[in-house]
């Protein structure tokens, strides 16, 4: 059951693009660009990550099945941080009515 | 593999969304304690992990070639590296941050307005921080044993599934900590 043997060359190359990316997200986070910061941060996470999985992961030769996995695992991680947060975010949306607060604090004496 | 490690993403997803939470809700003091981490040492154990991960896949692909000597010399670098990732990690940035007083609940001497919010977040480092190391250790573990089981000879290019599978975990754990860095070390801003 050999599965796909890529070039060594490949796994250099890919490798040498981490690091690069490595130094880049370090030295952006010495410039301040404000909100982008965080969002530059986690997009070259984001394809640092990618490159991992790619390459040194196989899933770029893998089957349908195995990139299937990984998909309901980044849903399901989704699903967790958007309800959530959905929730934090819209809390103060609805005021809550005055007497509730006299109410609540009878019902817990 | 790929199922546990679809588990394994929920399992630190979890996390994820805490600091998330938390750090929207204390943005400042998280980014003053960000601030406060060792880049330098951050990015260099980066470097270290990245090629734990590059050794691990060349050993992977010396155990679809067959060839023995070659896959034990990458399986052994790879322990190294991953030992010298948690030797920095523990013995070097642990310490030091537990000697600095930015331990919570154990030695805490920061004091200040924010106190209770840094706290909180050295809370998320240690944890994270500490759950990842703990998954290194378990690599540690792993790549040991594939090491006595090569020096046997149990692998072929027929049969190398437990190098390949071992391969995928430790790559996995090296993506976690390609999203721990920025968050904890970098997203406070240098500047």
């Amino acid at each position: 059951m050999v599965g796909h043997i890529v070039h060594t060359r490949l796994y250099i190359l890919v490798f040498a693009g981490l690091i690069g990316l490595t130094a880049l997200t370090t030295g952006v986070a010495f410039i301040d660009l404000g909100k982008w910061n965080t969002l530059a941060a986690l997009a070259i996470a984001v394809c640092k990550a990618s490159l991992v999985v790619l390459f040194f992961m196989h899933l770029r030769w893998s089957s349908g099945l195995m990139r299937m996995v990984l998909l309901a695992a980044f849903v399901w991680f989704a699903i967790l941080v958007v309800l959530t947060l959905s929730d934090e975010f819209t809390r103060q949306w609805t005021p809550v009515p005055s007497n509730w607060q006299a109410r609540m604090q009878q019902n817990i004496r | 593999m790929w199922v546990f490690l679809a588990t394994e993403v929920m399992f630190f997803g979890g996390l994820f969304t805490a600091y998330i939470i938390y750090r929207n809700f204390y943005l400042s003091a998280f980014e003053a304690g960000s601030r406060l981490l060792n880049v330098k040492i951050g990015a260099a154990n980066t470097a270290v992990l990245l090629c734990s991960s590059l050794t691990m896949a060349l050993g992977v692909r010396a155990a679809q070639l067959g060839k023995k000597k070659l896959l034990i010399t990458f399986l052994v670098l790879t322990l190294l590296l991953g030992l010298a990732f948690i030797g920095i990690k523990l013995g070097l940035e642990w310490r030091h941050d537990y000697l600095e007083g930015f331990a919570p609940g154990v030695n805490w001497t920061f004091h200040g307005p924010d106190s209770r919010h840094l706290e909180l977040f050295f809370c998320f480092y240690f944890f994270l921080t500490g759950i990842h190391a703990l998954h290194m250790l378990i690599g540690v573990g792993i790549l040991t044993t594939l090491i006595i089981m090569a020096g046997r000879g149990r692998f072929s290019p027929q049969r190398y599934n437990p190098v390949e599978v071992s391969g995928l975990y430790w790559h996995f754990v090296d993506i976690v900590w390609i999203f721990l860095y920025p968050l904890l070390y970098l997203i406070g801003g240098r500047y």
